[in-house]
């Protein structure tokens, strides 16, 4: 469904990203991983919008997407998390749901304003797609709290909840156990498996830590200084020299 | 021939404003550079600055001293200290305590001190505009067949070389001196070059201290030049400063003089061949167009959003 | 430390001395073509060295100072109460506001007629003020060119009622719904600008307004304005003496009653009441709305809310347009109240004057920043002497407002929209 050609991405005289290509599969998940600095985020950035890459294509379900704006990425439902948890963090937990489903609600101002039944039917149902995805994600009960008052776990979750009631066919993950522990840390990939199964999601993930990956992981890309180093099934990619020597290296 | 008189008059008459407000532009560009902050206040510290040469100048007059050049030195000399104590103060009060706050709290303040600053002045020494004396009379006249006269006054080339002498200055003490290596520095990365165990605090006072004297010193020349000041003179003057630095690229100092020539002398073709009344539209205008179409300027370095 | 501290303070002394003893010791005097130097008053002077005594003393001592500050009792005995539960707050703010609307409408009829006068004016300002809220406070764009749509909606009524006679019933939706096109046309191309860039844009936008205004004299009439706009009617019934338009009766005549300049007076100030309540009401009622909860995701984190889906630019859009609106519905009732209209009353200054509104009230807070438009219209008219301070006060007030209290004085809680579904 999603396919990436080509890709580099030029700062200045800096080359960050430079002919990267991955593909991945309807309900698949697909990793990134790469030591500090290889560009995995950027390619992400490129990916979701925010930058024009400088040559390659992005494709998704047949359509060129390179290029266009971050928003409209996000429309046609490829929805992304951030490396460092980006809530709305004085709203309070539902409401960082529902202004993920802004394009699902009746925006009319007319309509709000006069209170019409389409638009309180839209709220309401609004209201119950956030609630079913709080209790999904085990944040139900805080669902009233300020967002920036959770537990950084908390918010990790809270995120991906807000990427899901955006009903996404595709979910790019940067970096989401980051900050966590070990035992978080299972409860996520456990997560993330789920999307996958349950909901038909196709998720890609960037991850700097490879031991964490293995376990959920279809395929692997590597990337390292930019460039594509690997890439495989976990198990290919765990016997492949070349990466072998990139982390090595790096440690 | 005629034609072209009257175009070179427009043109020197726009590098003299240009060249003004390019030493003003200084001060906007400086403090954006390096605290990432639009200092809304300049205008009036230049204004300040022009009041207080006016207010030296007459009472060296009233003293009974004649001698021109001591006259001048003395006032531009107290210009540039009360403007720069001013510039100090003002970001001690101001900006200190609101650095690294969300953007606009900072720009708020500003305001809040441009309007501070505009009514102390207002109050201290009324609104009406003060006749500046024309100190530096006289220059030279080309004309074709005696029509039309084009005039370089001796005010204009003081201007001229004023303005490069200071850029000339400022450019070396930023390059060649350790406060101007440790003011580009903390231009590039504050942080970076806090923890590199640059007192970063006293920098940006330092830039404050530079900008407000250049300001000083465009106010005694274009209270000269105009023959009058008011208490609201600074705010159009700050506005078309900042139109030059953004134009010349915010946070370049070479930027900020070609971005004052550039201004000066399409506002003076404007005045020349459309209508006085409609100068400030066309600045204004240019402003708006650069920010929107290259809002990194002429000489300013493109910015990458942070995600 | 100590010898440090003193040195620092004797510093800070000087500067105050110099950035003082100059401007406010020496006065410069136009005496025909000359210009003439006096000293200033004794008590000038004394006041200037108090000052830099003041600062040294203060520098000297400082963290002895802050210390003591500290140890005070607390000056606003609510800052460290946990804020109140939300439905409370909302309820307590809702009895207030009812409140102040219930005075207000007793209030023309126990006071004279220039307090009424002036409360009109202070509600115009209201109205200003809770549109220019949307787009500062609860969009978070900084719009200093806010006073270019408010001369919209009032040059929209001078001049359609000079050339076709137009009403003020007609003209108010007119002139705010062009107001709004305006703030539509202008907003678009550059709210895509970063936060200070857009502040500066907007600035030289107003300016252009105004200059056009003033230069373009064969159809504002240039620094001379526009006069003779009319009052509004009741129901086709004149408040002037004699009727001035065909078919129209007039108020006293029609209950008979005498005739009384009052009658005019109280109600165009009833209708501006109406309008601010309206005002206040719809903004409310959006702040609910799936548009406001867009406008403050979108001023807390624009990274996030753009990869949700949200256009920066048609939020963004939306609230410059509203408040736009509500400045040309503001600028209409000027026009009408004053009858005559000039560029002098659309400069950069009034746009200050509302953001310092906004600001002082605690951006985003309705309750705040209609506390503010009374205190700012009101305070110098009660004390004349101080009117001429004003402007220094309120620049000096913006300034410490953003050094100790950005959040304004009454901070902005939004109504959250709560989930009921627990367990």
């Amino acid at each position: 469904m999603l396919e990436v050609k080509n890709l580099s991405m030029r700062f200045g005289g800096l080359l960050a990203v430079d002919g990267v290509s991955l593909d991945v599969q309807e309900r698949e998940i697909v990793s990134i991983i790469g030591p500090n600095g290889a560009g995995k985020t950027t390619v992400f950035n490129c990916m979701s919008g925010f930058y024009k890459p400088s040559g390659g294509k992005i494709i998704f379900e047949g359509k060129e997407v390179q290029g266009i704006p971050d928003y409209k990425i996000s429309r046609l439902g490829m929805v992304r998390t951030f490396q460092h948890v980006r809530l709305f963090t004085q709203m309070s937990v539902v409401e960082n749901l529902l202004v993920a489903q802004h394009r699902h609600l009746n925006t009319n101002m007319l309509a709000g304003l006069f209170g019409t039944p389409n638009y309180k039917e839209r709220e309401q149902s609004a209201l119950d797609r956030a609630a079913y995805w709080l209790e999904r994600v085990g944040l139900l009960d805080l669902s009233n709290r300020d967002a920036g008052n959770l537990a950084y776990g908390q918010q990790r979750r809270l995120e991906i909840a807000r990427c899901m009631v955006t009903e996404p066919k595709l979910l790019m993950l940067d970096e989401p156990a980051a900050g966590l522990n070990p035992a978080e840390t299972k409860e996520l990939n456990q997560l993330i498996v789920s999307l996958k199964e349950d909901y038909n999601v196709s998720v890609v993930l960037i991850e700097h830590d490879m031991s964490l990956v293995m376990d959920i992981s279809d395929r692997i890309n590597v990337i390292n200084q930019g460039r594509p180093l690997a890439s495989g099934t976990p198990e290919e990619i765990r016997h492949n020299d070349d990466v072998i020597k990139a982390y090595l290296g790096e440690a | 021939m005629q034609d072209l008189l009257y175009f070179s008059q427009q043109l020197i008459n726009g590098l003299t404003i240009g060249s003004a407000y390019a030493l003003i532009a200084i001060g906007y560009t400086m403090v954006y550079g390096i605290i990432g902050m639009i200092n809304f206040a300049h205008g009036e510290i230049y204004m300040i600055g022009a009041y207080t040469a006016l207010i030296a100048i007459t009472g060296l007059t009233a003293l009974g001293l004649a001698w021109l050049p001591l006259i001048l030195i003395v006032a531009l000399l107290c210009a540039m200290i009360v403007s720069s104590s001013m510039g100090w103060a003002v970001e001690r009060v101001a900006y200190r305590p609101v650095r690294g706050r969300h953007r606009l709290i900072p720009l708020i303040s500003a305001i809040g001190m441009s309007i501070f600053l505009q009514n102390y002045v207002h109050l201290a020494q009324g609104s009406r505009n003060i006749g500046f004396p024309a100190l530096i009379e006289g220059g030279f006249n080309f004309s074709a067949d005696g029509a039309f006269e084009m005039s370089l006054s001796y005010m204009q080339i003081t201007i001229f070389v004023t303005t490069l002498v200071c850029m000339t200055a400022l450019s070396l003490f930023i390059s060649r001196s350790r406060t101007g290596r440790a003011c580009r520095a903390v231009s590039q990365d504050l942080g970076m070059a806090s923890l590199l165990g640059i007192d970063t605090n006293r920098i940006i006072s330092a830039t404050f201290i530079i900008g407000a004297s250049l300001a000083a010193v465009a106010g005694l020349l274009l209270g000269m030049y105009y023959g009058s000041i008011d208490p609201l003179f600074g705010f159009i003057a700050g506005l078309k400063a900042f139109t030059a630095a953004v134009l010349g690229g915010i946070g370049s100092i070479p930027g900020a003089m070609l971005g004052g020539l550039i201004l000066g002398v399409s506002e003076s073709m404007t005045s020349g061949y459309l209508s006085g009344e409609y100068k400030d539209v066309v600045s204004f205008g240019l402003l708006i167009l650069i920010l929107l179409f290259k809002p990194t300027g002429l000489l300013g370095k493109p910015e990458v959003e942070k995600i | 430390m100590a010898a440090n501290n003193y040195r620092h303070a004797l510093f800070c002394a000087i500067v105050t001395l110099i950035i003082s003893f100059p401007i406010l010791g020496f006065n410069l005097e136009a005496k025909g073509v000359n210009i003439e130097l006096t000293g200033a008053k004794t008590s000038t002077i004394v006041a200037v060295i108090l000052a830099a005594v003041a600062v040294f003393v203060f520098q000297a001592y400082r963290d002895s100072f802050m210390g003591l500050l500290g140890k005070l009792p607390k000056l606003n005995p609510l800052a460290d109460k946990e804020p109140m539960e939300q439905s409370k707050r909302v309820k307590l703010e809702s009895w207030v506001l009812t409140g102040i609307v219930v005075l207000a409408l007793f209030w023309p009829f126990v006071v004279s007629r220039g307090s009424v006068d002036l409360a009109t004016l202070v509600l115009i300002y209201i109205m200003l003020a809770l549109g220019l809220n949307v787009v500062v406070g609860l969009a978070g764009l900084l719009d200093l060119g806010y006073v270019a749509f408010y001369a919209v909606g009032a040059y929209t009524f001078a001049l359609l009622s000079q050339y076709t006679g137009i009403s003020f019933w007609m003209a108010l939706p007119i002139g705010a719904l062009l107001a709004g096109l305006t703030g539509m046309i202008l907003g678009f191309p550059v709210l895509r600008l970063r936060g200070d860039y857009l502040a500066i844009v907007t600035l030289g936008f107003g300016e252009i307004i105004r200059i056009l205004l003033n230069n373009w004299t064969t159809l504002t009439g240039g620094p001379n304005g526009i006069g003779g706009i009319p009052e509004p009617t009741l129901f086709g019934m004149e408040f002037g003496r004699r009727i001035k338009e065909e078919g129209n009766t007039s108020f006293h005549e029609t209950f008979g009653i005498a005739y009384s300049g009052e009658h005019k007076v109280i109600f165009l100030y009833l209708i501006a009441l109406v309008l601010a309540v309206i005002t206040a009401l719809i903004i409310r009622r959006f702040m609910r709305m799936p548009v406001g909860r867009a406008w403050e995701a979108l001023r807390e984190d624009e990274i996030a809310a753009r990869s949700l889906g949200l256009s920066r630019t048609a939020v963004k859009l939306s609230a410059f347009t509203i408040g736009a609106f509500f400045a040309g519905f503001a600028g209409t009732v000027f026009a009408s109240k004053q009858g005559f209209i000039s560029p002098e009353s659309f400069v950069f200054l009034e746009s200050a004057i509302i953001l310092a509104i906004v600001v002082l009230g605690g951006m985003g807070s309705q309750l705040g920043v209609i506390l503010a438009a009374i205190a700012v219209t009101i305070l110098p008219e009660l004390a004349r002497e101080f009117s001429e301070y004003r402007m220094l006060i309120f620049g000096a007030a913006m300034v410490l407002m953003m050094v100790w209290r950005p959040q304004g004085l009454l901070p902005m809680r939004r109504i959250h929209i709560t989930l009921n579904k627990q367990g």
